[in-house]
């Protein structure tokens, strides 16, 4: 079959690989119908995350039809189009019990610190991804969830990663009616975060990023404001002074290890990686927040340090709160705001790839070319 | 499109999932300790470790399912298994693997020789989009790169051609 295959950093190409099995009672093989590529897929294409073995599929966000199930498997049958959470998730262990599908501790051996994730190198688990024509889903009882009749598989898709993360950092954040919320970051995450904001209450929200057509499509999309932060000279006195001096009452960093925007961060996050990614968009959010506020971190940092102002955490009072996002846990509700019109996650994707050309996929997201907000790959056996 | 204030109200789904006792919220809210778990032992079903999986020492097992494509093999594989004798919070284990990356990045290009194949480095970047979108930029990285060879190749010509002058001026003197 043919899968994207990494090569070191920032070489990806299409090959032919082996199809995948079933190895647990539990698994499902399905054809894969969509697969995006993620923001946080960026990382293991500049090779910035420890232990991604040449030769490994990506993807964590995609749709499929099962092809084959293990003989435990119950939930879904062969023929059903489901959509497949980023988490690989038992459903039985003490985590999963309590909701937090994100932090399975039945899914990972290579770290105690995070779940399995697809396509994210063997420190989320060492799984192949869904970006080939076939792909391995485990504990298919769980996480593969069959897609609601009408829905469009485009919207399907970003309710694997993006329309919950978006979510969930908008309910971490605690936001309570009338709120000044800022986002850092006018990704995907970022804007549906911005979005959501709104269905908490949010009084106000602002998102602040670099890329000017990206805050444009954010001020369309999310209907916020959307500031660009090279055009102030602080950012942090810039919310400051638009929130008479008090601060914010949540933010949200949406943006993770590749930020830009403070010379340091970036020397010593991105360049000599002597810290796991740089930290400018928690050290804003950090900075920005009123003190008792809170802090909702969903971009993604890896596995060592970061310079972060934890002093300021202390005299400010913060709360921070962080996680991977419980996908399946917030499904139900996701669905329902699709099928309303309230949220329409398609409306993101401005770019649609054919597999085989894979490379070119990441160089456009990679790069910001062409306008590009999210990308889509379609595989050859798609046929949907 | 100017930023201008909106009436949120007036914004679809506008405050339908606030909640004022949405704080503490998830992941604090349902929190339950391992002595309230009257099954926390409790495992699912075990895949079968038929093939080197290398374990986390902050793990008392191998967990039930894992991902199984590529076990660590060669020099790469020699780093990451000595990378694993340490726990997740310490360097020795995450800079060795990142290193051993690097090796496994070479013993891929090795492999790719091996079989015959020469990898196309300018496709696998996507290099062509460069050139599509963003044409300016890539004749800038492209004059930059020609420039720094040749002055490259000039510095390290002109350094073979001063060392007779040197030696000329030596003796001069
Ligand atoms: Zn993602
Ligand atoms: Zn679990």
């Amino acid at each position: 079959m043919l899968a994207m295959d990494y090569r070191g950093p920032r070489r990806v190409r299409a090959a032919q690989k082996p199809m995948p099995e079933i190895k647990h009672p539990q698994d499902a093989i399905v054809r894969v119908t969509r697969a995006c590529i993620c923001g946080s897929d960026l990382h293991l294409y500049n090779g910035n995350v420890p232990d991604t073995r040449v030769g490994t599929t990506f993807g964590h966000e995609f749709t499929g039809i099962v092809e084959e199930v293990g003989p435990e498997v119950t939930k879904v049958k062969v023929g059903d189009h489901v959509l497949v959470p980023f988490n690989v998730a038992c459903g039985e262990c003490h985590f999963c019990k309590q909701g937090m599908f994100g932090n399975c501790h039945e899914s990972n051996t290579q770290a105690s610190a995070v779940g399995g994730i697809f396509g994210y190198s063997h420190t989320a688990g060492g799984y192949n991804g869904g970006q080939a024509e076939y792909a391995r889903v485990p504990y298919a009882n769980v996480g593969p969830t069959v897609i609601p009749a009408g829905m469009d598989p485009d919207d399907a898709v970003l309710l694997t990663d993006v329309v919950p993360t978006g979510y969930q950092a908008a309910e971490m954040a605690g936001i309570q009616p009338g709120d000044t919320v800022v986002v850092f970051g006018a990704g995907p995450i970022g804007i549906m975060a911005a979005r959501c904001a709104w269905l908490f209450g949010a009084g106000r929200v602002i998102v602040i990023d670099q890329v000017d057509y990206r805050l444009e499509f954010a001020r369309n999309y999310a209907k916020c404001e959307a500031y660009n932060f090279n055009e102030m000279a602080d950012p942090v006195v810039f919310i400051k002074k638009t929130t008479d001096f008090m601060g914010a009452d949540v933010c949200i960093d949406a943006v993770g290890a590749e930020a830009s925007g403070n010379a340091m961060q970036t020397i010593t996050g991105r360049k000599l990686l002597l810290q796991a990614g740089s930290a400018t968009a928690i050290h804003w959010a950090v900075n920005s927040v009123k003190k008792g506020g809170v802090v909702s971190i969903v971009g993604v940092y890896g596995p060592t340090d970061n310079l972060v102002p934890i002093g300021n955490v202390l005299n400010k009072g913060l709360t921070i709160r962080a996680n991977q996002t419980s996908v399946k846990r917030l499904l139900p509700r996701l669905i329902e705001h699709v099928q309303n019109g309230i949220i329409n996650p398609k409306a993101l994707i401005t770019h649609r790839i054919p597999l085989e050309e894979v490379a070119d996929g990441y160089r456009i997201f990679s790069d910001k070319l062409d306008s590009c907000i999210k990308t889509v790959l379609i595989s050859p056996s798609a046929k949907i | 499109m100017e930023n201008t204030a909106k009436d949120p109200g007036l914004l679809p789904g506008w405050g339908i999932d606030a909640d004022p006792k949405n704080d503490p919220t998830y992941p604090m809210r349902h929190r339950m300790n391992v002595g309230q778990d009257p099954d926390s032992k409790h495992r699912p079903t075990l895949q079968l470790v038929d093939e080197e999986v290398l374990k986390s020492i902050e793990r008392q097992n191998v967990s039930a399912v894992f991902g199984t494509p590529l076990p660590p093999h060669g020099l790469s594989g020699a780093i990451r298994r000595w990378a694993f004798k340490y726990s997740e919070s310490v360097y020795p284990h995450w800079l060795p693997l990142l290193l051993a990356d690097r090796v496994d990045m070479v013993e891929g290009v090795l492999a790719d020789l091996v079989h015959g194949h020469v990898p196309n480095i300018f496709a696998e970047r996507g290099a062509k989009m460069d050139w599509k979108y963003n044409r300016s930029g890539f004749i800038a990285k492209l004059a930059t790169v020609s420039l720094l060879t040749a002055g490259a190749i000039v510095l390290l010509s002109s350094k073979d051609e001063k060392k007779p002058s040197k030696k000329h001026r030596r003796c001069q003197a």
